[in-house]
């Protein structure tokens, strides 16, 4: 599964060299690699996971919201991504292991996100938005790339355990340029380590385009270092939740790592930091409109009759509802007190920061009111 | 018992006692590491334990990381102290937070093993003292040994600690040999983080770590040829420092002189005397004194002589802390 030795010149002619099962219009087309892993998806499951996708997509909205209304210093956008993330995802295990990056809101999500989850990092309470040991999933990363290694070593140890357990990295196509991605491919390579790679290619590194990481379809990278890959429209919830089976079945089954490049677009800005305004077409981001993700799938379910107007609506109420769960919960944070800066640091004492800390207290028992 | 080979016997007794004790690193199976610390450790643990890398530092704590997120306990063997940069990042940003960020759910308990520092007449970056990068960073434990009984048993603890451990060796005392008790429980030992007075006496005390201990001890010796009585102590642990142990002799003698061989600029000794000051300063008869590796790149090994603080150099700002001419001209401190 690797594609052909293509540069890549431009968005169309990027996409034809992408597998996928669902057209931009939502007429599924015949995929002989990718059909046989999602023949049990029926339309029950379509339609959950438009919902999913629906959801999400608000979720994500809500994030932007509360970072414009002040309640987050940051938020990184993944709208235009929801297939890739929930396509992936809904494929994965409860004791399968994620490494993500900062964007994988829709992945937190599938893994069973509390209202909290989302929010925590991103208001500053903490330095990790969830109990990696409650989502199955590792800490959001912000060093670019870092988080692959880690998917590796977990695989390592999944492999020395003698389980069936997968460990998953995401990461995008800035990242491919970083060496720690490099070496984890190494890493998983020599050792054969069960972990999948999926790379959400959405063209955009803050204002670089794709063509500035690689000449190349990342995907094709890949089998040089002995992984086999697939390339997929990241637009197409079953083309990636496809992708993602075939390479968790290679990962789980003992034949060693997998690599996945979904390609997408990042619809809003990198972060709420960021103008993409100042780098990138209004006409780019027009053409990927006309390849929404949930708008794709809409149109497949309602021309199969297999969706309607109350379901949508139904989704939409559902998807208010959790926004307003994840708002309430973000706005009824209590910042922790002044000594718990100290929290953490150390498992296990460490003279230094022990007198550090009594000193500040000593410094805050000053004031009058205390803090 | 070598110090090489007390290091060697720590890293087989901590595989023992813990299965999840996994070790990383270049050439560390079937050669044993180049500098064979590691030897025969592959035959008795096999591949899954004793992991020969790919080459690429950054992999290879980055690969650990993954591994104590899945509740192993990987020590790394950097291969010589000039190749830890291109790990930097997983060690400062990642080894270093994990555990704060996720308010301890998430344990790091990785050993970094780097042999280290110089004084064997090595290539460029085989000899680097980056100590104080680490130091300065939150998170991380610092250790330095200066002999093989601290080397077995500080290794153990190290690894036994459910912190990350920057376990420094000094490689120009790998050949180094004395008696180390093999099966004294580790719960009789020193603490990782304390501060050993190896030698004591009255008139002035000398701070150092690692290799700079044997120096420091024949300074004293020297010294007390001309009846002065140092007192010498060996740090042991960079991050935390034992102040307790340090201003106790402090205020004993009076007088300080800080050694090693890092550069001087931002180093280790600075941020000793600085505390020092805070903490004992009305105790203090004279300025406290740094003998340090000059400000420069580490030298070519021809000129590292120059450059790594030696028994004259010690004993010249022994001198100034007491006011004394310099025992070697003369002249007025």
């Amino acid at each position: 599964m690797s594609p052909q030795i293509t540069p890549i010149a431009d968005t169309a002619q990027d996409l034809e060299l992408s597998e996928r099962i669902l057209a931009p219009d939502g007429s599924r087309v015949p995929n002989p690699r990718l059909d046989p892993f999602v023949a049990d998806v029926d339309d029950a499951q379509l339609r959950s996971l438009l919902r999913d996708m629906i959801i999400l997509r608000r979720i994500d909205a809500e994030g932007v919201a509360l970072q414009r209304q002040g309640q987050l210093g940051l938020w990184a956008p993944c709208q235009g991504q929801e297939a890739t993330q929930i396509g992936t995802a809904r494929a994965l295990s409860p004791q399968d292991f994620v490494f993500p990056s900062y964007r994988e809101t829709g992945v937190i999500y599938s893994r069973g996100a509390q209202p909290a989850d989302y929010v925590r990092m991103w208001r500053g309470e903490e330095g990790a938005s969830y109990d990696p040991a409650v989502l199955g999933m590792a800490p959001l990363q912000i060093i670019i790339g870092a988080q692959t290694l880690h998917a590796v070593g977990y695989a390592l140890g999944i492999q020395h355990d003698g389980t069936d357990e997968v460990a998953v990295t995401y990461f995008g196509d800035g990242a491919t340029s970083q060496g720690d991605v490099n070496e984890a491919m190494i890493f998983a390579s020599s050792y054969q380590a069960p972990v999948v790679f999926v790379c959400q290619n959405n063209h955009w590194a803050i204002s670089e385009p794709v063509t500035v990481q690689s000449q190349y379809p990342i995907a094709g990278r890949a089998p040089g270092f002995g992984i086999p890959s697939v390339r997929v429209d990241g637009n197409d919830v079953l083309a990636c939740m496809a992708a993602m089976r075939w390479a968790l079945d290679h990962a789980r089954s003992g034949k060693g790592p997998a690599y996945i490049e979904a390609v997408t677009y990042r619809m809003g800005p990198h972060t709420t930091a960021d103008d993409p305004t100042r780098y990138r077409d209004e006409a780019e981001l027009a053409s990927w409109r006309r390849r929404d993700p949930i708008t794709r799938l809409e149109a497949h379910l309602r021309a199969a009759g297999e969706l309607s107007d109350d379901d949508v609506a139904e989704t939409q109420a559902a998807a208010d509802a959790v926004a307003k769960e994840m708002r309430a919960a973000c706005l009824g944070m209590v910042t922790r007190p002044a000594l718990a800066v100290f929290d953490g640091v150390y498992a296990e004492p460490h003279a230094g920061l022990d007198r550090q800390r009594a000193e500040y207290a000593a410094y805050l028992a000053t004031f009058e009111s205390g803090v | 018992m070598t110090l090489g080979k007390a290091l060697g016997a720590g890293l087989r007794r901590a595989m023992q006692d813990d299965d999840k004790v996994v070790l990383l690193g270049e050439d560390i199976g079937r050669l044993g590491g180049v500098f064979r610390i590691t030897d025969g450790l592959l035959d008795e643990f096999g591949a899954a334990r004793v992991i020969d890398t790919p080459l690429a530092e950054s992999g290879i704590v980055g690969t650990a990381v993954g591994l104590a997120f899945r509740g192993y306990r990987p020590v790394v063997e950097i291969q010589f102290d000039g190749f830890v940069y291109p790990a930097f990042d997983q060690i400062v940003a990642q080894v270093a937070k994990l555990h704060y960020r996720t308010q301890g759910r998430v344990k790091m308990p990785l050993t970094i093993r780097i042999p280290w520092a110089g004084g064997i007449g090595a290539a460029e970056h085989h000899s680097e003292s980056p100590e104080a990068y680490f130091v300065h960073t939150a998170g991380l434990r610092v250790v330095a040994v200066s002999n093989p009984q601290d080397a077995y048993r500080s290794l153990r603890q190290a690894i036994a600690s459910d912190d990350p451990v920057i376990f420094f060796e000094p490689k120009r005392l790998y050949h180094h040999k004395g008696e180390v008790e093999l099966d004294a429980p580790l719960a009789d030992a020193p603490p990782m983080g304390l501060a050993r007075v190896v030698r004591a006496g009255t008139d002035a005390t000398l701070i150092t770590y690692g290799a700079m201990v044997s120096t420091a001890l024949q300074a004293a010796e020297a010294a007390e040829d001309e009846g002065i009585s140092l007192e010498v102590i060996d740090l042991r642990s960079l991050s935390p420092v034992d102040y307790d142990s340090v201003a106790a002799s402090v205020r004993k003698t009076g007088r300080v002189v800080v050694a090693h061989e890092a550069s001087r600029e931002a180093g280790v000794a600075a941020e000793v005397i600085a505390s020092i000051t805070e903490r004992c300063f009305e105790y203090l008869e004279s300025a406290p004194l740094r003998v340090t590796g000059h400000d420069v790149p580490y030298p070519p090994a021809k000129l590292e002589k120059y450059h790594l603080p030696d028994l004259d150099r010690l004993l010249d700002a022994v001198d100034r802390v007491l006011d004394r001419p310099n025992s070697l001209t003369g002249a007025d401190a």
